[in-house]
């Protein structure tokens, strides 16, 4: 399979992807390596692992990165609990039975410890399976630095290593792909591990072709204008860019309310301009009269 | 298309090689792992076309946006014979090291006497050296206090300029190491160790008689300089400069940028290992510009370019400008209120501020003040020196 094909293959699951991103993704896959993908919010990062699942018919599994993000939320964790009942159970036990305590407890050690007792959190889990998954981790940035050195045993070697049970092989290499937002900037060694590839705000003529693929009940004339109007909007000094997802958003909001002429009914454009401009003073900045002219403008 | 004929033949392995040498030459982090993958992705595309290539090369060798976004320009310099002259910045940097290794070398055959405190660091230092290498003792604080009572207009000659220099890094050096230090892990904590608490408590029969604590160690600040270079700071540049060699270090927390006109960021060319020199190259880059100073627009810049990578609850930003602007001031305003909205603390050191009888009237200083969190007045290498009990209260 060549990178051509991957992007036909894409545009068959509804993504249009660039050609540098489709290269990006067919050397990642190739020589199994993790992909990272940087860009603003919005631009289909997220997007792109779900499509690759979908082509590989395989499951996708997600790891949201936050702030605080450790080990035990995102590999594994022992089920406590049930460890403390285990425990609790088999000590009344061997009292009744009045045995040898020191096996007693190596054994009460060997069975809290062993797999039953183990909670896969989604790292551990995507390289337990069958069938290779697509593992996401969906912004990185926002995990704190350390948890990227967890990240790096397990991109490189795809390995999890437990001291109380030992080091787990992956079953299976997973697809990784990961996502920033440039929240912080990443170590140079997780880069280092990855394809790395910029996804920018799309151009014209591949927003008209994401928006046909992704609603195809817009008319081709309304496109037009909802496509130049967002392209113009970015053009203004925004706090927050609209991506692709709000123009989905907004198309599909257009076509709830009924308009096929965005310069029709300036009323209707302001209202739906919610599903673009997130912030408070994004709107601000862009009051009605704006609206129109960039509205005049597209249509 | 025209495809660079090169004078000797080589084979591929040679000229992947040659072409990563020549990324790194131009900034690009990539080394043999980029080679390696590079050649095996050869096979992986059409390896006759050019468009092939490169958009399979700048996949691996590229890493971040900057070298994303330079990649093309770089691959037609080498393989397309479109001919691109080395990036000046980091060919001076290159030649630098190289001359500061050799300096060392001089120094070192030429001062047998010297202990090796390393404190020269200066060639043309030479009496400032040979006093600090000879002890710390009370003689040189008392020579230091009594010139951080001094405005820092007043040093004029090279030799007071030097010992500024000392100074302002002695007291960067103090607030790095400061903030950089770690709590001690406390009996308090805000979390349970589950998992030590389990270990310990398969020995009492499963009672977990003892609860052991987790806790997040403070993890350091991240400093941001910037600082205004324009010809109303122009006496103050150089101390300023020294003081944000200072911060900088070889510490990668930190970031320093200029401005005047508009926004530079200097980070690097500060961590040239000469003060001197550093402060000399620093000097001419910010000569280079003149005429106004556009406050506004350069905190815009910061905002839309860096502010996204550097800044967020753990950042401190630390302005140097005397607030006089001859761009919008309500744009200041605005600029701060959306870097404050990232979490960060603002300081303002502003050297008028020391002066009998100023108050912060120019219409730039007076929109930023609602968004700065400490005020100080730096004309002093006393007053800077106390910035550095602010920024472990923040």
């Amino acid at each position: 399979m060549n990178w051509q094909n991957l992007q036909t293959k894409l545009a068959g699951k509804g993504y249009i992807a660039s050609s540098e991103l489709s290269m990006a993704l067919h050397i990642s896959l190739a020589l199994e390596r993790p992909i990272l993908l940087e860009g603003d919010a919005g631009v289909g990062k997220t997007q792109i692992a779900k499509t690759l699942a979908d082509i590989h018919d395989t499951e996708l599994i997600r790891l949201q990165c936050y702030e605080g993000l450790d080990a035990s939320a995102a590999i594994y964790e022992w089920n406590y609990q049930r460890q403390l009942l285990s425990i609790r159970a088999m000590a009344e036990r061997t009292g009744e039975r009045d045995g040898d305590s020191r096996t007693a407890i190596d054994d009460i050690e060997t069975r809290i410890f062993s797999v039953d007792y183990l909670m896969e959190r989604p790292l551990l889990r995507a390289i337990q399976q069958e069938k290779p998954p697509v593992l996401l981790i969906d912004e990185v940035d926002r995990a704190d630095e350390e948890f990227e050195a967890y990240l790096l045993e397990i991109l490189s070697d795809f390995q999890v290593t437990i001291p109380e049970m030992g080091t787990i092989t992956a079953t299976s290499k997973p697809i990784v792909v990961l996502t920033s937002n440039g929240t912080r900037d990443l170590s140079d060694a997780l880069r280092r591990r990855c394809i790395y590839n910029f996804v920018p705000y799309p151009d014209r003529a591949t927003e008209l072709a994401i928006l046909g693929a992704r609603c195809p009940a817009v008319e081709p004339a309304l496109a037009a204008q909802i496509v130049s109007f967002v392209q113009s909007l970015r053009k203004e000094d925004l706090e927050k860019k609209p991506g692709i997802a709000e123009t989905l958003d907004w198309a599909a909001a257009l076509g709830g309310l009924g308009v096929n002429d965005i310069t029709a009914d300036p009323v209707a454009l302001k209202a739906s301009l919610v599903c673009l401009l997130k912030t408070e003073a994004d709107q601000a900045a862009i009051p009605s009269e704006v609206a129109q002219r960039l509205a005049g403008g597209a249509g | 298309m025209a495809v660079t004929r090169f004078l000797t033949r080589a084979r591929i392995a040679e000229r992947m090689g040659d072409f990563i040498r020549h990324l790194r030459a131009h900034g690009v982090r990539a080394g043999m792992p980029e080679t390696e993958a590079s050649l095996g992705a050869l096979r992986l595309v059409d390896a006759g076309d050019p468009n092939d290539v490169r958009l399979a090369l700048k996949a691996i060798c590229a890493s971040d946006v900057e070298s994303f976004a330079r990649f093309d320009e770089l691959f037609s310099a080498y393989w397309l014979n479109a001919g691109k002259q080395r990036h000046d910045h980091t060919s001076t940097q290159n030649r630098s090291h190289q001359k500061n290794s050799l300096t060392n070398l001089l120094q070192k055959s030429s001062l047998p006497s010297a202990d090796g405190s390393g404190s020269i660091d200066t060639p043309d230092n030479d009496n400032g050296g040979e006093a600090e290498s000879s002890g710390e003792g009370k003689l040189i604080a008392t020579q230091v206090t009594n010139r951080n009572a001094v405005d820092m207009r007043e040093f004029i000659l090279p030799d007071d300029e030097a010992r500024a220099t000392e100074t302002a890094r002695r007291i960067a050096n103090a607030i790095r190491h400061r903030r950089s230090r770690r709590r001690k892990a406390a009996r308090q904590g805000d979390g349970l160790d589950m998992r030590r608490i389990m270990r310990k408590s398969v020995a009492t029969g499963g009672e977990p008689l003892q609860l052991l604590r987790l806790r997040r160690p403070g993890r350091p600040v991240h400093l941001v300089s910037i600082l205004d270079v324009s010809g109303s700071m122009q006496l103050y540049a150089r101390v300023f400069l020294s003081f944000v060699k200072g911060l900088i270090g070889n510490d990668q927390r930190t970031d320093a940028f200029l401005f005047h006109t508009s926004l530079m960021c200097v980070s690097d060319a500060l961590r040239d290992n000469d003060t001197l020199r550093a402060v000399n190259r620093l000097s001419m880059m910010a000569r280079g510009f003149g005429g106004g100073t556009k406050i506004g627009a350069s905190l815009r810049t910061f905002n839309n370019q860096y502010a996204s990578r550097m800044v967020g609850r753990k950042t401190v930003i630390i302005i140097m400008s005397d607030g006089y602007d001859t761009g919008e001031a309500q744009e200041v305003g605005d600029a701060l209120a959306r870097l404050k909205r990232r979490g960060c603390k603002i300081i303002w050191l502003n050297p008028l501020l020391g002066w009998k009888d100023y108050a912060p009237v120019a219409a730039s200083m007076a929109a930023a003040l609602p968004h700065v969190d400490y005020f100080a007045p730096c004309n002093t290498l006393g007053s800077l020196a106390a910035i550095e009990g602010e920024l472990e209260r923040l």
